[in-house]
C-alpha cells in the first residue's frame, strides 16, 4: 500500500489532478450528502421551531417509554438506545467492509457487507415496532368534556398537558404537529436507512459477482460505506431532537 | 500497493492503516458518548420539575455537544473526511456553517413567536407558564 506523504508545495488548482485529490464519484457523493443534510437539517430546526413557539409539548420520556413484550413496564429512552446501538454496530460492520476492500480481501468484504444489512434491517424492524406501538396506542384523552381513546397520528396528539378528570389524570389533545414532525422526519430517515439497505444490498451482489475484483479497486463499498455513515449521523441527531432533549 | 486509487488525478493515496484497532476504539468512544447522553437524558427524566430552567437548559445544551462530538468522530473517522486534503474537508464544512445561524435564528424566532402568543403581541403581562401536572407517573389507564 502507498504511503506517500502529500509534499507541503503540491499546487492543486494547476490542473491536470483533483484539487481534492478524491475520485469524481466521491466528490458527488460528499456533495450529494451535504444536500441531505440540509434537508435533513431544515427538517429538524422547522420542528424545533414549532416545538419552541408553544407552552406545552409532549414529553419524550412519555411517548417513547414502551419495550416490546415487556407490556405496560415505563422503560423511558430504553427502546431508542437499542436503535442507537445496532446503528451505531452496523456503522461498524460498514467501515470494516471498507477497509477490508482497501485490503482487496473479497470474503472479508461479503462477511461484512451481510451484517451491515443485518443491522439495516433491524433497525427497520424497530423502527415499524415503534410506529405501530405509537399509532395503535390507547390513551385517554379529554375532548371536549368526554373521554376519548386516542393512539398518537398525524392528526392526533394525546399529549398535551394533563388533567384530573373524575379523579383520573388524563391527557388533553396536544399540538398536532409533533405526530407530523415524528412520523415525517423518522419517516424521511428510515426510508433513507431503507434505500441503504437496497444500496448494501447491491454492493454484496456486486462483490459476490466478483465485480470489484474486475475493476481492481472497491470503491463503490466506500461510496455505499459514506451513504450508510450518513444515514447514522443523521439518527444521532434525529435522536438528540425527538427522543433525548 | 494503492489497489483503491482509481483515477490519475488522484496523486496521493491516504494512507490506510493496515489494522482495525482505531476503528473499534471509535466505536467505543460512540458508545460511551452515547451511555453518557442517555445517562443525562435520564437525569432530565428523573428529577423533572424539581430542575431550575437553568439546569435543565444547560443539560440539554451538554447533550447536544455530546451528539455533536460524535458527528465528528463518524465523518473524521468512519467517513474518513479526516484523511482527505485540507480542501476537500472544507469544500464540505464551510457550507455547512451555515447550520450556525440556521438554527440559532429559527429557535430565536418560535422563542418569539410563543412570547408574542403569550401576552398578546405585549399588550398584557405573560401568565405564569402552563406545566403539565408535575409528572406523577403516568399509567393513567382507563
Amino acid at each position: 500500500m502507498s504511503t506517500t506523504a502529500i509534499p507541503t508545495n503540491t499546487k492543486w488548482w494547476n490542473g491536470g489532478r483533483s484539487p481534492f485529490n478524491i475520485s469524481y464519484g466521491k466528490v458527488m457523493m460528499w456533495y450529494f450528502l451535504m444536500s441531505d443534510a440540509f434537508t435533513f437539517g431544515a427538517f429538524l430546526i422547522s420542528y424545533g421551531t414549532i416545538r419552541f413557539s408553544v407552552n406545552h409539548w409532549a414529553d419524550p420520556n412519555h411517548v417513547f417509554n414502551a419495550f416490546p413484550f415487556a407490556g405496560h413496564a415505563n422503560l423511558p429512552l430504553a427502546f431508542v438506545s437499542l436503535m442507537t446501538f445496532i446503528l451505531i454496530f452496523s456503522s461498524v460492520t460498514m467501515v470494516l467492509a471498507v477497509h477490508e476492500g482497501h485490503k482487496m480481501n473479497r470474503k472479508g468484504v461479503e462477511k461484512y457487507m451481510i451484517l451491515t444489512i443485518l443491522g439495516g434491517l433491524a433497525f427497520l424492524g424497530c423502527q415499524a415496532w415503534e410506529w405501530t406501538h405509537m399509532i395503535t396506542g390507547d390513551h385517554a384523552v379529554l375532548v371536549n368534556g368526554q373521554i376519548e381513546h386516542w393512539g398518537t397520528t398525524v392528526t392526533r396528539n394525546p399529549w398535551g398537558p394533563e388533567v384530573m378528570h373524575n379523579g383520573q389524570l388524563v391527557g388533553t389533545p396536544g399540538p398536532i404537529a409533533f405526530g407530523g414532525y415524528f412520523f415525517g422526519i423518522t419517516g424521511f430517515h428510515g426510508f433513507h436507512v431503507f434505500s441503504g439497505v437496497i444500496i448494501n444490498l447491491v454492493m454484496y451482489i456486486k462483490t459476490k459477482l466478483g465485480h470489484f475484483d474486475q475493476r481492481g479497486h472497491y470503491e463503490m463499498i466506500e461510496k455505499a460505506g459514506l451513504y450508510w455513515h450518513f444515514v447514522d449521523l443523521v439518527w444521532v441527531f434525529v435522536f438528540l431532537c425527538f427522543y433525548l432533549v | 500497493m494503492s489497489s483503491h486509487v482509481s483515477s490519475p488525478e488522484i496523486t496521493h493515496a491516504p494512507e490506510h492503516a493496515s489494522g482495525t484497532g482505531r476503528i473499534w476504539k471509535i466505536f467505543w468512544v460512540l458508545s460511551a458518548l452515547t451511555i453518557v447522553e442517555l445517562a443525562l437524558g435520564y437525569f432530565l427524566y428523573a428529577k423533572h420539575g424539581h430542575l431550575s430552567y437553568g439546569l435543565t437548559l444547560g443539560t440539554k445544551l451538554l447533550i447536544a455537544a455530546l451528539t455533536l462530538a460524535k458527528a465528528y468522530y463518524i465523518v473524521s473517522v468512519f467517513m474518513h473526511l479526516g484523511d482527505e486534503i485540507r480542501n476537500m474537508i472544507m469544500t464540505i464544512i464551510v457550507p455547512l456553517m451555515l447550520f450556525v445561524w440556521f438554527i440559532a435564528a429559527f429557535l430565536w424566532d418560535g422563542n418569539s413567536w410563543k412570547n408574542l402568543r403569550n401576552t398578546n403581541a405585549g399588550s398584557r403581562p405573560a401568565q405564569t407558564e402552563q406545566h403539565a401536572a408535575p409528572a406523577v407517573e403516568k399509567d393513567a389507564k382507563p
